[in-house]
């Protein structure tokens, strides 16, 4: 079937295209002229099916589930359509062999020149308003390319980039109204949507849906409001102003209205957006091109003018001027085509496009002339030419408007005034450039360019010219049939005759004609002290608004990334803890929560010891400012009244772990603090009253969340407790686990998994903080302020040589005693690693008291006297634990049950008697050493800072050969 | 007893909070450490406060499973206080090494203007 063909030829060539040789001219010509050839040609081929009133539907499924199918469907609108886009397309390829430059890089032009053509047949043979969408979106995309295809040049990418952000706009726009659509009908396919046109307009959301669709058309066909993108994209090549910003994409837009304008018209609101946005652009264009300087702002303008009618009389809900809208649109694309090959040919001949320099190329370029003035004549509405054919149509369609009094004399008066700007510009294109005194300082001595060059135009003028004298002939039966496809079979009745008589319409085009010839005379002083320089309307550039908008939504972005995406720590930490405090919120809400469910208890010492654990935590939250040293000390009695409350309610394995791990953190930060500034009220660059706020807003922030916090604990502790696991666990723990201490067993078997996982994380970050103390470089201020730190330490503890094995001074006693207490404290250790089972210990209580035991020694004797001499390596305990703790799972296997199960033997001894051993104590002996070496590699790591900060400085260069000789011991340790 | 248990979790919470939403390296591990502390509360209470009731099982007894603290959420609790500690020394850690490497103790890294 040949519509896939039809959309489809021209992509490859594209692709094709682009693989050809830099200069190969001709190739590339013949590459597109061939294929757009070809596609009229089955354009036509499709004609006798067409003509007979069928629609051609060809359906590709893709997701079928999803409804979204490749449909490419032919009635007559678009087989007008489709004509349109190949036969221009060709005539254009012709022009553009000739007027490229040899020097420009042609396989980029025709590879997005084609990929153009197969998107703009795209949306016109399109079934899928979805797939509609996406071919519309490529030709904002090709179309891009190609206004940028001097991309050296600024104007050709600002142009480009206004183009694509207003057209792209537009399209998101288009989407969004498409989606809607098919929503309200359940289906995207085109016919379906065409069939309900009463549903969609007694919906609700009929104006939503009708604001987007219209800002999808408006925008591609450059209407008012969004008409400031065409002038700036009269930056691309001629050929490409031809093609696309005369006949083919800027008529997407109108052909997206004219498409669903049996769907969304015959409304008061479709008059008013439509209608309006058209009356506007009419005016405002053809007004802007009488002032124009450059022959293709003449152009744009009259572009945007003439569309403007086509909207107007799109939106004026009559049939009647549906049809007068579709036979503008293909003499609009005849005359406006051939009149911008034309200046092209000035341009390329002459060297310039400025109608003020340019006069008299009549005499140099006669042909080009001739056919300048005759497709100009066109778009001014000289009767014999087309022009004036559907300019009669609009002027009889706007006398008919119902509406109230005043519109039925204003919209016609609007309308000549218009056509006698039209008049006025066209007039003015002609008399500036082709007659007058012929201009001698122009950059290359003008002369009839190439024949084949003209070729084009002349088609296309003669074509203006034959539908001008036989329109029925020529014209009469693609109206009808394009006009049948929109509107259904029952036409009103018009006629397509040169003469109807002396009525109103012809008054009126007499009136504008008569009316353009004066204004060029009114207007010529102004033309000639403001030289290119629209009245009143100068003032609205286009440009500097889009410019203006385009920063106003970059600033918007950054202030929002400011205060939301913010790479600083305090807005991250706030966002968290608002949203945290909001959503914890939400069960409070409700506000029945104050009333209690179980037996209240109150006992008078822990109200007394919360007393204090509260004053410390507040405490430490106000000292941490200024006073580092005591902060820690106080949060250090939090945890301690913590740790009381644990063991008051009956967590004694929670107590000792919270003890340990308590002393172990206070020794960790306080061998940090060193490092930390001194820390001095200074003068701050916020003003205080910022600072006030940020702290009040901090400090609201922090009593609503405790407050908050508070109610949810409350409200839990007064509630019944739910089902949970605990009664599996303390029912099997002792049979099946073999454990009296039911949180250790749940620890080491039934959740040995979640264990394992524990001590990989700690074994994980003690390497972390290992490797990340390596490039430690201390900060200036803290090298010097400790410089004389040295000179006490050789009188107390850290200078201990190998000679003395005991410190002289205060340390004396704390040593001796420190150094007889670590058996003891080893055995502590193990005693509560084994016993862990059956009563509060464990692995983790018995590896930190051992860690402990060890931090001592080093606190007390300093590192090197306990590096000589110790055997603990911690990065092997380590890895040992792991080991171990992965050996005792994995023994399992060795009995067929399944990894971390635990197996027991029960051994009978001589002496001790029965013994019942069981794989689990050896997981938890894997658990003690790796913790024991976590905890000592990190803070025996921290510790090492200062010995590297001793090697660094030029004062322990004396020092530094008496650590020579255990240097050697510990750098293979630790460093 | 629950009252009190509820207050001491929210002040713990409230000055950490406080001091997480602070500039300075010190302050923030102070306030995750008293953050840690109420969290660990928090969950260790939604087994229900009991006194005197350690889920030690006795030897040869039946099991009667009310008048055990519930041993969940302290199993739970200890894994949380362990590798609490241990980011705790990580962080302590990356404030020394953002110490050393930006001379300033701000948690940004840079002292700010405002």
């Amino acid at each position: 079937m040949p519509l896939v063909l039809i959309v489809v030829l021209p992509f490859l060539g594209s692709i094709l295209a682009a693989i050809l040789p830099h200069n190969a001219r001709n190739q590339e010509s013949w590459l597109a002229g061939i294929i757009a050839i070809v596609c009229a040609g089955l354009v036509i081929y499709t004609a006798p099916a067409v003509f007979n009133g069928e629609v051609l539907v060809q359906n590709i499924s893709w997701l079928p589930s999803m409804g979204v199918n490749m449909t490419f469907r032919m009635d007559g609108f678009a087989w007008l359509f489709a004509l349109l886009v190949t036969i221009m397309g060709a005539l254009v390829v012709l022009y553009a062999r000739y007027y490229m430059d040899p020097a420009d890089p042609v396989p980029r032009f025709f590879s997005f020149f084609l990929a153009f053509m197969g998107s703009m047949l795209g949306v016109v043979l399109s079934g899928n308003v979805i797939q509609l969408v996406i071919f519309w979106e490529l030709t904002s995309l090709s179309s891009f390319m190609l206004i940028a295809y001097w991309h050296h040049r600024q104007d050709a990418r600002r142009g480009a980039r206004m183009a694509l952000t207003i057209t792209a706009a537009g399209g998101f726009c288009l989407l969004a109204g498409m989606l809607m659509i098919g929503h309200i009908v359940g289906s995207y396919e085109l016919s379906e949507i065409l069939a309900s046109g009463n549903m969609i307009r007694n919906h609700p959301w009929y104006i939503p849906i009708l604001v987007l669709i219209a800002l999808g058309g408006l925008t591609k066909s450059a209407q008012f409001p969004f008409h400031f993108w065409l002038p700036n994209a009269m930056a691309a090549p001629t050929p490409v102003s031809a093609y696309l910003h005369s006949a083919t994409m800027v008529k997407a837009g109108v052909f997206i209205l004219a498409r669903f304008w049996p769907v969304l018209a015959s409304t008061d609101q479709w008059f008013w957006i439509i209608g309006g946005a058209g009356m506007c652009s009419l005016l405002i264009g053809a007004f802007a091109a009488t002032f124009q300087q450059d022959m293709k702002g003449v152009l744009a303008y009259s572009t945007i003018s003439h569309l403007g009618l086509i909207t107007l009389l799109l939106g004026l809900n009559s049939e009647l001027a549906l049809i007068a809208a579709i036979f503008h649109m293909i003499n609009h694309a005849t005359f406006k085509a051939s009149l911008f090959m034309a200046t092209g040919i000035v341009d390329h001949e002459t060297g310039t496009r400025d109608m003020g320099v340019l006069s008299g190329l009549r005499k140099a370029m006669p042909i080009t002339a001739t056919l300048a003035i005759v497709a100009a004549a066109a778009m001014a509405g000289v009767p014999l030419l087309n022009g004036f054919l559907s300019k009669e149509m609009f002027f009889s369609e706007t006398l008919f408007v119902d509406q109230t009094s005043y519109s039925s004399y204003l919209l016609p008066s609007l309308a000549v005034l218009a056509s006698s700007f039209s008049v006025a510009y066209s007039l003015r294109f002609i008399t500036q450039v082709f007659f007058g005194k012929p201009a001698t300082d122009l950059p290359r001595k003008p002369h009839d360019p190439p024949h084949w060059m003209l070729f084009p135009s002349a088609v296309l003028v003669l074509l203006c010219i034959l539908i001008g004298i036989f329109p029925e002939q020529i014209i009469g039966s693609i109206l009808r049939v394009s006009a049948t496809a929109i509107l259904g079979d029952h036409l009103p009745a018009y006629s397509l005759a040169i003469w109807h008589g002396f009525n109103l319409p012809l008054i009126m085009s007499i009136l504008a004609l008569i009316g353009g010839i004066s204004l060029l005379y009114v207007l010529k002083p102004l033309f000639r002290s403001y030289p290119g320089q629209t009245p009143v309307l100068y003032h609205f550039d286009g440009r500097k608004s889009f410019d203006a908008v385009m920063n106003g939504i970059d600033n918007i972005a950054y202030i929002l990334l400011e205060w939301f995406s913010s790479k600083r720590l305090q807005p991250q930490v706030l966002w968290i803890v608002l949203i945290t405090l909001v959503v914890g919120v939400l069960p409070l809400l409700d506000g029945n929560w104050l009333y209690l469910k179980q037996p209240f208890s109150f006992d008078p010492a822990f109200a007394l010891l919360w007393i204090v654990g509260g004053a410390c935590a507040i405490g430490a939250a106000y000292l941490a400012k200024y006073n580092r040293f005591r902060a820690l000390a106080l949060s250090g009695g939090a945890g301690l009244i913590t740790c009381v409350t644990f063991a008051w309610l009956s967590a004694p394995d929670l107590a000792l772990t919270q003890l340990v791990v308590e002393t172990v953190t206070v020794v960790l930060i306080l061998l940090g603090l060193r490092w930390l500034p001194r820390r001095v009220i200074e003068e701050s660059q916020v003003t205080p009253l910022q600072a006030f706020i940020r702290r009040f807003r901090d400090l609201a922030i922090a009593i609503c969340s405790g407050l908050g916090l508070s109610a949810l604990v409350y409200i839990m502790l007064t509630r019944e407790k739910p089902e949970g696991l605990s009664a599996f666990f303390l029912e099997k723990a002792l049979p099946e686990g073999g454990g009296n201490n039911v949180v250790n067993v749940i620890l080491v078997d039934f959740r040995g998994f979640d264990t394992y996982g524990e001590i990989s994380v700690l074994g994980i970050v003690a390497i972390t903080v290992y490797a990340l103390l390596r490039r430690f470089r201390p900060p200036q201020e803290s090298i010097h302020a400790l410089e004389n730190r040295h000179e006490i330490q050789t009188i107390d503890g850290n200078g201990l040589t190998n000679e003395h094995s005991l410190p002289k001074g205060i340390l004396l006693a704390p040593n001796v005693l420190g150094r007889l207490m670590l058996p003891v404290i080893t055995l502590i250790s193990l005693y509560f690693l084994l016993r862990g089972h059956n009563l509060p210990g464990g692995g983790f209580v018995g590896g930190l008291i051992f860690a402990t035991g060890i931090i001592l020694q080093y606190m007390l004797s300093g590192i090197h006297w306990v590096e000589t001499r110790s055997r603990v390596r911690p990065q092997y305990w380590i890895s040992i634990g792991l080991l171990i703790a992965g050996g005792s799972s994995m023994l399992a296997w060795w009995v067929g049950q399944p990894f971390l199960s635990a197996i027991s033997w029960d051994i009978y001894l001589p002496v001790i008697g029965k013994l019942h051993l069981s794989s689990v104590i050896l997981f938890d002996i894997g658990v003690y050493a790796l913790v024991v070496g976590a905890t000592t590699f990190m803070l025996v790591a921290l510790a090492h800072q200062s010995l590297r900060f001793y090697r660094k400085t030029p004062v322990a260069e004396v020092e530094t050969n008496a650590e020579a000789s255990t240097q050697l011991n510990f750098s293979d340790r630790v460093n | 007893m629950e009252i009190i248990y509820s207050l001491a979790i929210g002040v713990l919470a409230g000055s950490g909070i406080w001091l997480l939403l602070r500039p300075r390296t010190f302050q923030v591990i102070m306030g995750l450490t008293l953050v840690s502390y109420a969290v660990n509360l928090f969950i260790f209470g939604m087994g229900r406060l009991s006194v005197g009731a350690p889920p030690i099982i006795e030897s040869g007894t039946v099991v009667d499973v009310s008048s055990y603290a519930d041993p969940v959420p302290q199993a739970l609790v200890l894994t949380a206080i362990v590798i609490g500690f241990a980011t705790t020394a990580l962080y302590l850690v990356v404030l020394l090494a953002l110490r050393g490497l930006s001379n300033t103790d701000h948690v940004d890294g840079t002292e700010y203007n405002s």
